[in-house]
């Protein structure tokens, strides 16, 4: 197992939207102790359907596995695996940061650079807002070193596979 | 599953639905009742009630008022409209309606004795018969001794349905009195479970659930029922078809992997079929016969599928893996195509996956697209209904006979054959078994429990025809075969039950003695009891230094008089020249009788092929 490559891997499920449905897919991932780095759940365009994203990894076999054992569960009715590469993805965070009065010019220079907007300021504290995809995610956070991360929420990846009109 | 039991799912037999018009007065009575009872009921769940009564109405017209029913008749009624034979189970406060429903309403129950044997007595039913398994049990406790039956089931693919009463939707969530998490506790351990919180959903999931417990790949599903859902009104229409989308439970093979596997089976030189479960539940032994015969298949039964293919046949090799004959695992090792039929391969079957038939390319045919490539990579994958796949490969295939595999095969079973040993002072466990298999006849079928005894018996008991041949074989769960053999008895026409049972598991599950008197289940009961637990001591003695720890027992009670306070006819045997005549007398027995046959202690399985080693890896006794 050890030496086979490790791959990330996008799942996007259209379930039932019956109540225990999450309960369903959580307990899939971890029975199965399958490694996943986020799950987002949400409503589509259907109110009767849920779409969940996972994000997964593991080596090829398991990423198999783990699409396949989604297809089994009775509430699911779709499983795609997106591939990084064909997927626009999505994610939303909220960052606090704290700041000494004196750096404030500083931080609201790096939120302009860094893409981000401020949903609530204080007097050493402020909340901020990035959407967009992972990378760029990962890139406001990782600009905010300078400062201190009090607090942080994502909401873990949306994706839906690009369609060949986007894709040109 | 077989075929008739998925007629049977779609439309309840004429017979069953006069059975249920019959005991009209009484049923007149039950419903003024009822309705009485509901009135009360409604009260209090008034505004819930009636949104369920408009709701069905506004789907299916306005309801007469013999349609009006509490959800727990609606419960009842609607199993007896789909022709469920009988019922087993344990009362309890949350489902008082549901007995209250059952009470005069014609449908059987039985009353076992403890929740765990209700539910293996509905899989022992659902294994014999191809039926849906159903089992009632109350909330909390009752629940959650359901826990082990529907994960035995779960892990073999039996159809059950199981309904638990539940604390009033009112009180759920609070640690109210007997309330446990079923719903969520039954989520690993069932094919799908529903929580009813509306009682206008009841019917729906009810359809669905034996809908869902008895096709494609089968298993057992959990419908919890709080209290006050069983005593809300609602109009009795279940829905006739239950579409469920993303479900498609036995689709059809793809006819390219199909020619793809006839043209393999054309050019191997040593083909092997690997019989699983799926053989049984999709009824195709004739299919097998066809197809071994046709092209020399040998072929392997796993515990689950012995019986799919005769055990008498000379194509066949029994079981494969760890305490397979060696013969079936040497074919396996010299195969140049494994075909799997709705297996598993599981970890008992092919211990080291890396040496697993290291000549062989393998196909696997499974309705379960999980299985395929879950632990041996298939190279010739075929998803869907086993039946369907193989009408197809029998309708593609050019069969070509294969004399020198034959020839090898029988070779092999003269070389390495499984004998009884010899005789010593005490009698050997496998000379029991292999009496019970000479003398029970044809129609017998045998359950097992879990341990040594139960590998004996699936090397020593010849069995040669589907759904004949029981076992726990995924979760291996001791206590399972003395109940299982209960409500096998009450599906299995035409034949006499045993169950082989040892000393240990006998004593997890034996207050079911009063379930099989009590309803005279003819029910022959065969203890191997060998004083332990003879297979963790073999396992003791082979890699842990023979340090027995905790697997004798310092104390047994003599189980031929614990029968005897039963009621049941019973005899202790324990020496081997009276071995023959008490296993004779427990064949001719009429009604339930249980035979102690006092074994050698010490006496280990073999051939063993130890846990995660490579086919041929026998374990090697000193001396
Ligand atoms: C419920 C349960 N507990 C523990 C085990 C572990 N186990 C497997 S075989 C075995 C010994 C069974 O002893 P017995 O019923 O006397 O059968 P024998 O092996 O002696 O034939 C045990 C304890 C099990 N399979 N199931
Ligand atoms: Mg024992």
């Amino acid at each position: 197992m050890a030496d086979r490559a490790q791959m990330r891997k996008i799942i996007s499920i259209l379930v039932r939207n019956k109540p225990g449905v999450l309960s369903h897919v959580a307990g899939l991932v971890t029975r199965r102790a399958y490694n996943v780095e986020s799950i987002a759940a949400g409503p589509t365009e259907d109110n009767s359907i849920t779409r969940i994203t996972l994000v997964v990894s593991g080596d090829e076999q398991v990423l198999e596995q783990v699409t396949k054992q989604f297809r089994k569960l009775i509430d699911v009715i779709k499983v795609d695996d997106i591939p990084h590469e064909l997927a626009m993805t999505g994610e939303l965070a909220l960052i606090t940061v704290a700041f000494d009065p004196s750096r404030k010019s500083e931080i609201m220079n790096l939120v302009n650079v860094l893409g981000m907007s401020v949903q609530s300021i204080g007097l050493d504290s402020i909340t901020l807002q990035v959407a967009g995809s992972a990378q760029r995610v990962d890139t406001a956070i990782n600009g905010l070193y300078p400062f201190e991360i009090r607090a942080m929420a994502r909401t873990g990846l949306v994706a839906l596979p690009v369609t060949p009109a986007g894709a040109q | 599953m077989g075929p008739d039991d998925k007629n049977k799912d779609k439309a309840p037999r004429a017979k069953a639905a006069d059975k249920a018009a019959a005991p009209k007065a009484g049923k007149a009575a039950a419903v003024k009742a009822a309705a009485s009872k509901a009135a009360s009921a409604v009260a209090s769940k008034a505004a819930s009630a009636v949104k369920a009564i408009k709701a069905s109405r506004a789907a299916k017209g306005p309801a007469k008022a013999e349609d009006i029913l509490n959800g727990a008749q609606a419960i009842v009624r609607f199993l007896k409209e789909r022709g469920t034979p009988l019922v087993f189970g344990y009362p309890g406060g949350a489902v008082i309606p549901l007995y209250d429903a059952l009470y005069d309403s014609g449908l059987r129950h039985i009353l076992a004795r403890h929740e765990q044997g209700a539910i293996h007595a509905a899989d022992g039913f659902a294994r014999a018969t191809g039926k849906t398994g159903v089992v009632f049990a109350t909330s909390g406790p009752g629940a959650t001794n359901l826990v082990t039956g529907l994960a035995t089931a779960h892990m073999d693919s039996v159809p059950l349905v199981a309904i638990t009463g539940q604390v009033p939707t009112t009180s759920l969530g609070s640690d109210s009195f007997q309330e446990a998490d079923i719903y969520g506790i039954s989520i690993p351990i069932t094919k799908y479970n529903y929580l009813i919180k509306d009682p206008a959903d009841l019917l729906p999931a009810l359809s669905e659930a034996f809908h869902i417990a008895s096709t494609g790949r089968p298993g057992p599903v959990l419908v919890d029922i709080p209290k006050d859902v069983q005593t809300a009104a609602l109009s009795y229409f279940p829905p006739k078809t239950v579409p469920i989308p993303g479900y498609s439970p036995s689709p059809k093979p793809d006819p390219e992997g199909v020619a793809k596997l006839a043209e393999a089976i054309a050019v191997s030189r040593r083909p092997l079929l690997y019989v699983g479960g799926g053989a049984i539940t999709t009824g195709v032994q004739a299919d097998l016969l066809k197809l071994a015969e046709g092209s020399d298949m040998a072929v392997v039964t796993s515990l689950q599928a012995k019986g799919a293919f005769p055990d008498t046949h000379p194509l066949c090799l029994g079981l494969p893996g760890m305490h397979g004959p060696k013969y079936a695992n040497i074919a396996i090792n010299e195969a140049d195509l494994i075909v799997g039929l709705g297996a598993r391969f599981d970890d008992r079957v092919v211990g080291d996956v890396r040496r697993f038939a290291p000549l062989a390319r393998v196909a696997h045919v499974d309705v379960d697209p999980a299985e395929i490539g879950k632990r041996v990579p298939a190279d010739l994958p075929v998803e869907g209904d086993l039946r369907l796949a193989l009408e197809l490969l029998l309708a593609t295939i050019s069969p070509e006979r294969k004399p020198e595999w034959r020839a090898r095969i029988l070779d092999l079973k003269a070389k390495h054959p499984l004998a009884v040993p010899k005789a010593g002072k005490d009698i050997r466990p496998q000379a029991a078994i292999k009496a019970l298999s000479d003398k029970a006849g044809d129609g017998a079928l045998f359950v097992t429990d879990v341990g040594q005894h139960q590998m004996w018996c699936a090397q020593f008991l010849s069995v040669s025809k589907p759904r004949r041949f029981l076992s726990s074989g995924g979760l291996g769960t001791m206590g399972f075969g003395l109940p299982a053999a209960m409500g096998a008895a009450l599906g299995h026409k035409g034949g006499q039950v045993y169950a082989v049972v040892g000393d240990g598991g006998f004593q997890m599950t034996l207050q079911e003695l009063a379930t099989v008197r009590q309803y005279g289940i003819p029910v022959k009961i065969l203890i191997i009891n060998n004083g332990c637990l003879g297979m963790v001591r073999q396992w003791q003695e082979f890699f842990n230094g023979r340090r027995y720890s905790e697997t004798v027992f310092g104390y047994n009670p003599d189980f031929a008089k614990l029968a005897a306070v039963y009621g049941i006819p019973s005899r202790r045997v324990d020496k081997p020249q009276d071995l023959d005549g008490a296993v004779s007398w427990l064949v001719a027995e009429k009604g339930p009788a249980l035979l102690d046959a006092m074994v050698a202690k010490g006496e280990n399985v073999l051939p063993m092929i130890p846990a995660g080693k490579g086919q041929t890896d026998f374990y090697e006794t000193e001396g």
